[in-house]
């Protein structure tokens, strides 16, 4: 018996265990290790309405427990994808198009053109912290992120997930102005902007001085954050941020995440995103709880 | 899990390490490496010397924190290899080949040497391989049925007759590359470089590896490590 079925703003999930964007690519990259179809979902890697190279000069730096990265949204552009996305909706999972922008123009015409892709939600990235234009800057106040929240509905067809930055002032405050403007869910939190200066060459290591920092370093604020969303919030939350094991996605979901994505845990151990599926399922049998919602939010 | 036979102090911060990894590996390609529990975080991208169906070697450098740890790694300890990725060095359809190798780079060459000698014995094989400080890492060489040449210091292509060769496969310091692909590009017909990178994943999932290509951003670990020379160096 599974467990671990989910509902996430109307869609039955297999499980509440979601790939992250920008780990996973399209959903496929991992198949030699395991078949992404037992996932409850993926998020595809940051797409913009045109290609992006993405950002010059170094991409990664590893830090005591974590990740700095900056790879810029490198992306084909979302009319490219929609002849891949097939592929992506191939896998029987809750596939979810990462959605990011340069302006507000640009989010609402990418989102127009995914109505026609066999999708089943959008995930609005305004947290990105490693573009010029657009990325985090929309998710840093409440009333920039309800304003693109707002735009969004009204064009697209598909579910509304709105990627929260833990950059802002004040997360759960952002949650709440997009949950008011009509989001379906939340998943928090993207990156958090870091720096990192090589000594050597006293020059910052990225060319956009600054990163964002992922990995089991970032955990327990991710933790905290998303145990404040949840309790401001009526909407569903998904959580992210460090997680590397069943038991921190566990954390996460007693915490009152609906769900949980597993990203830069992905890098060092490929089968990630298996192991927790089958570690929650474990717990839940060895605990007798018929289903994972018995636990869910019990913090 | 692998199991080291053997992690040999080579000199100049080189180590061989041989594993019981048995699983066969094409010349140019590399495992994600990690000899510890959780952290550091990422596993190392290294490339594989030699792979016989029994054992799996690396020759490395130890340059940071990941790989000052697989250097203290013994005999008898296990070692996590995510792999083999990458595409590795295609067949060579030129006769006259040169292996031109600069420092840690000089490892895939080795297998590379291997496997054209083993499938075409006729073909003519010259091993340029320079280092900065001698060590024991040139001996790794001698026992390939190939000329085997050495630079200490100074210019690894001062010693290469483009001339001489009509393919060129090579692998070390991007600068080396570079200097290499414009000396032979009118000479030799197939060039191919082995590009580096820092990388996170390994299976092109991340992009932190992107190599800029003259067809657009391709990934280091997945759509290569090694390209053809015409393809990375165009500018």
């Amino acid at each position: 018996m599974n467990r671990l079925i989910t509902k996430l703003a109307g869609f039955n999930m297999k499980n509440p265990v979601i790939a992250a964007s920008g780990t996973f690519g399209y959903g496929h990259d991992y198949e030699q290790y395991y078949d992404p179809s037992i996932l409850g979902g993926i998020s595809s890697k940051g797409l913009t309405l045109n290609p992006k190279p993405g950002n010059k000069g170094i991409r990664l730096w590893e830090t005591p427990s974590g990740l700095l990265n900056s790879i810029g949204l490198e992306n084909p552009g979302i009319r490219a994808f929609a002849r891949e996305v097939y592929k992506m909706s191939e896998i029987d999972t809750m596939v979810i198009v990462n959605l990011g922008g340069d302006n507000l123009e640009e989010y609402i015409e990418g989102a127009s053109i995914l109505n026609d892709s066999p999708i089943d939600m959008i995930e609005l990235n305004i947290s990105c912290p490693n573009v010029k234009a657009g990325g985090m800057a929309f998710g840093m106040q409440c009333d920039s992120a309800a304003l693109i929240t707002r735009e969004i509905k009204k064009v697209t067809k598909h579910p509304l997930m709105v990627k929260l930055s833990p950059n802002a002032p004040n997360v759960a405050d952002v949650g709440v102005a997009c949950a008011e403007s009509g989001a379906d869910a939340l998943s928090l939190v993207n990156t958090f902007q870091g720096m990192a200066i090589d000594i050597k060459t006293k020059k910052a290591v990225f060319e956009n001085t600054y990163a964002g920092l992922s990995g089991p370093a970032i955990k327990p604020i991710a933790l905290r954050m998303v145990h404040q969303t949840v309790k401001a919030v009526s909407i569903p939350v998904v959580g992210l941020g460090g997680i590397s094991s069943w038991q921190d996605a566990l954390e996460f979901i007693m915490a009152g995440a609906t769900a949980v994505q597993i990203g830069t845990g992905n890098f060092p151990n490929p089968n990630l995103g298996k192991e927790i599926v089958r570690g929650l399922q474990k717990y839940c049998e060895k605990n007798g709880i018929i289903n994972i919602d018995e636990i869910r939010g019990i913090i | 899990m692998a199991v080291i036979l053997e992690n040999r102090d080579l000199g100049d911060s080189m180590f061989l390490m041989i594993t019981d990894h048995g699983v066969d590996s094409a010349p140019g390609q590399f495992y994600m490496v990690r000899g510890w529990d959780k952290y550091p975080l990422l596993s190392r991208p290294i490339s594989i010397f030699d792979s016989d169906g029994k054992t799996t070697k690396f020759l490395y450098r130890v340059v940071g924190e990941g790989t000052d740890l697989l250097s203290k790694l013994k005999p008898g300890d296990e070692v996590q290899l995510q792999g083999p990725y990458g595409n590795g060095f295609p067949e060579i359809k030129g006769n006259r080949i040169a292996l031109v190798g600069g420092g840690i780079g000089t490892a895939p060459l080795y297998l590379a040497a291997k496997e054209i000698k083993r499938k075409n014995p006729e073909k003519e094989l010259v091993l340029y391989l320079g280092f900065e400080n001698s060590s024991h890492a040139q001996e790794l060489f001698e026992d390939i049925e190939a000329d085997a040449r050495f630079k200490i210091g100074g210019y690894i292509t001062d010693i290469i007759d483009f001339k001489s060769h009509d393919a060129v496969l090579t692998c070390g310091p991007e600068a080396m590359m570079k200097a290499v692909f414009h000396e032979a590009k009118d000479i030799c017909g197939e060039i191919y470089v082995s590009m580096e990178k820092r990388m996170a994943c390994g299976v092109g999932a991340c992009l932190g590896c992107t190599c800029e290509t003259k067809a657009g951003n391709r990934r280091t670990c997945k759509d290569g490590p090694v390209f053809e020379g015409s393809e990375v160096f165009f500018e």
